[in-house]
């Protein structure tokens, strides 16, 4: 084990795959000379040389294409869109292109894409900026769309995203690359498509994935001390393949859950997950699932009103006492409400 | 798609409920293939399907209780079926994503939560306050856990939003569920293993069979509708005996069945029937210019099944002999304590003798089966001292009462009935030679 930041066990984790397997490339914007807008790539064009590392124009569609046509020759490109605000210039090219090749021409060719790109508001980068809209990703089929909220898992999703044949949109998240924790030392990948209880428990679920995992985690461990509550939290981990199992298991334990999202409500991931667990455990509800998410508003350039929009851990904390009460705990309110 | 309602399989039937299910979705369904036991208020009956196809979805799980018409069932004959549920999920591609734990579950209207424009987080949607349909508002756990532990929810006070009833609010309930019953001495029978409602009385609740509620709906309804008034005679039944024993002794050394005092009494009556048409009859309500009278003469043998009360019915009593009733009442009582008996089997009757002699019973008064227009009571025949001439003797004697109608049955015709019924019973001889 070794104590990482976020963005360094992403940047490790990268080098190592390209020393392991030359058909690793990295095509970007500023990826190379500029090292990243978030220096991930940092040091990597020096080791590896242009013909690994390509810096691009700033043309998404185009670049994110030549990746598809490079995949389904044999190589294994990792492209960053240097934030997923970006990807909507490439989202002809991954909704009609990467995701359905494979299905379309009878398996004759694979798609080993990686596409890593950062969500996120809360840095003043506007309302253009500061989306999380990974969800589009997650809706189509013949994408996969993993989201680590941690250094740890930040390397397991990468190396199993970089050795997957499918195309991979790997999510990342501006508020959590400077995080840090143990990251192991060996190269084991994670799975695809499961979910990770990160804390167990029995009086509720409490489910996020990316920044919203992090944040469950803190509020649950809070909670534990202050409250004495026993929170159980799910890190989603994988948007698409979606481990429902886990999901409904765990709800069945616990019988109330909560869901978070950093992103807006109104059609979000939270809606396909209490949807799912509405399918799997409604037998074992004993409160209506609840969801937090952002304002629905485009993001305010405002720090005050940024904070204002999105979901805080007060929030959360809010969300878990009213479905507790829901359910018969009685509980003193902590922190501000938002209601 | 053909639906598959709930059909009306009696003139008294109101609801039905499921009671297996002999299809199942996907299976095929072929022409007169059983597709379904339904529970009506008198008999579980077979239903059979009237259309081949495939069954494509079941709408009303075994045990619920349904009114007719209610769709049951969906059958898939290959006619305008609609739109193929959602295409399945095509052969996983890149990405084998997992599809829906439910793809073919109903779509639940969920409360819209109001909109959030510019608001935080935690959608609320406002708490129903309404209650469910069967007036109770309990949360999806709650109803599992009623379920399992036969919990009755209307005696909860939900102290969740809205009033709804939540896992917490069943901690004393559920506690006491499995809780076996006070400690005594001496063990007490037990009849169910529901909790002790009431600790001064020891109560327990124990559901009430869909039959049993049959039967008392409809017995209400006869006690506080119909005036009813009784009449008791006696008769001397020393021949009736004398005759019976004579009778079953030549049918014991010829191996034939024994021949019951109810056997007779019921031949006697369907006799006294014929001669008093007018007890033979219906009461069709007040709005009715008419009432019925039937000509013929189809006697329900009230019998005391483990499911309750049933009353199968002897058509055309007046034309079987003593031997063939009795072959025929034995049987028909065998089947309703294997709750055997098919609705044509007790529906048609005219008249009805209810027996209790065999408890010993003296006399008692018996409640009308409506239609019907008049039931017998029947006693025990018991030796009792009689008064015949100068002295006193033993003597077989029986008691009947006759509840008539008294809307369309006089005292008076009463009394002519049971005056033919006693000669009948005095003179037993005519109960077998009558033309049968």
């Amino acid at each position: 084990m070794t104590i990482k930041t976020y963005r360094q066990a992403l940047h490790d984790t990268l080098r190592a795959e390209m020393l392991r397997d030359e058909n690793v490339f990295l095509m970007g914007e500023e990826i190379g000379v500029f090292e990243g807008s978030y220096k991930i790539t940092a040091g990597l064009l020096a080791e590896f040389g242009e013909r690994r590392v390509k810096d691009t124009p700033i043309a998404e569609e185009g670049f994110t294409g030549a990746a598809i046509g490079a995949a389904m020759l044999g190589l294994r490109p990792v492209v960053e869109i240097m934030t997923i605000n970006f990807s909507l210039l490439a989202l002809d090219q991954i909704v009609n292109h990467a995701a359905k090749i494979y299905g379309m021409f009878g398996g004759q060719a694979k798609v080993p894409l990686v596409i890593r790109t950062p969500g996120g508001g809360g840095q003043q980068l506007g309302a253009t900026h500061s989306q999380n809209i990974e969800l589009y990703y997650a809706f189509v089929p013949g994408m996969k769309v993993v989201a680590p909220s941690t250094p740890a898992d930040a390397k397991a999703l990468l190396l199993a995203a970089i050795r997957d044949d499918d195309p991979v949109l790997f999510l990342e998240n501006l508020a959590l690359y400077n995080t840090k924790g143990d990251v192991p030392d060996d190269d084991t990948p994670a799975e695809i498509g499961k979910a990770k209880i990160t804390r167990e428990g029995h009086d509720l679920t409490l489910i996020g994935y990316s920044r919203m995992a992090y944040i469950a985690k803190n509020v649950a461990e809070t909670l534990a001390e202050s409250e004495g509550l026993d929170i159980e939290v799910i890190d989603l981990m994988s948007l698409r393949p979606l481990d429902r199992e886990t999901l409904v298991n765990s709800v069945k334990k616990t019988h109330a859950a909560v869901v978070l999202e950093d992103d807006w409500l109104t059609y979000g991931i939270g809606a396909e997950i209490a949807a799912t667990i509405s399918d799997g455990a409604f037998d074992y509800l004993d409160a209506p699932v609840r969801r937090v998410a952002m304002a629905e508003v485009p993001m305010p350039y405002s720090k005050v009103l940024e904070s204002a929009a999105m979901p805080t851990n007060d929030d959360v904390v809010n969300a878990i006492f009213q479905t507790l009460e829901a359910v018969g705990r009685r509980l003193k309110k902590v922190g501000q409400s938002h209601d | 798609m053909i639906e598959i309602k709930m059909p009306r399989l009696s003139d008294t039937m109101e609801e039905g409920a499921i009671a297996t299910w002999h299809k199942h979705p996907g299976d095929r369904v072929e022409i007169g293939d059983v597709l379904v036991e339904i529970e009506t208020d008198k008999a579980t009956m077979d239903y059979e399907a009237y259309e081949a196809g495939t069954l494509n979805s079941i709408l009303v799980d075994e045990g619920e209780t349904v009114t007719i018409g209610t769709p049951i069932a969906t059958l898939d004959n290959g006619k305008d079926s609609p739109a193929p549920a959602a295409t399945p999920a095509p052969a996983p591609v890149a990405a084998p994503a997992p599809v829906s734990a439910a793809a073919e579950s109903t779509p639940v209207t969920a409360p819209a939560p109001a909109a959030v424009v510019a608001t935080k987080p935690a959608a609320r949607a406002p708490e129903p306050v309404h209650s469910g349909s069967d007036g109770v508002f309990a949360s999806p756990l709650v109803r599992r856990l009623a379920r399992d532990h036969d919990l009755d929810l209307s005696r909860v006070r939900g102290s969740g939003p809205g009033g709804r009833i939540i896992r917490a609010d069943l901690n004393g309930l559920l506690s006491e569920a499995p809780a076996p019953a006070p400690h005594r001495a001496a063990p007490r029978a037990v009849i169910s293993s529901g909790p002790i409602v009431d600790e001064k009385r020891a109560s327990q609740e124990i559901t009430v069979s869909k039959a049993r509620r049959v039967i008392a709906r409809r017995l209400s309804e006869s006690a506080q509708t119909i005036p009813h008034f009784y009449v008791t005679a006696v008769a001397d039944a020393q021949l009736l005996m004398e005759m019976r024993a004579d009778l079953n002794e030549q049918a014991a050394s010829k191996d034939l069945p024994k021949i019951s005092v109810n056997d007779l009494i019921i031949r006697a009556s369907a006799l006294a029937l014929r001669e008093h048409p007018e007890v033979n009859a219906s009461y069709l309500g007040d709005e009715s210019s008419v009432m019925l009278v039937h000509n013929r003469i189809n006697i329900g043998v009230a019998v005391a099944s483990k499911s309750g009360l049933v009353v199968p019915v002897i058509v055309d009593a007046d034309l079987k002999s003593v031997a063939e009733l009795g072959v025929e009442a034995k049987a028909l009582a065998t089947q309703a304590n294997a709750k055997g008996l098919s609705l044509e089997q007790m529906s048609g009757g005219t008249f009805t003798i209810s027996n209790l002699g065999m408890f010993g019973v003296e006399e008692f008064t018996a409640i009308i089966n409506p239609p019907e227009g008049a039931i017998l009571a029947v006693g025990a025949t018991t030796r009792e001292p009689v008064v015949v001439g100068e002295q006193v003797v033993a003597r077989y004697r029986v008691r009947f009462t006759l509840s008539a109608d008294h809307r369309i049955i006089d005292g008076a015709l009463a009394a002519q009935f049971l005056r033919t019924l006693t000669g009948l019973i005095e003179h037993p001889w005519r109960i077998v030679a009558a033309e049968g």
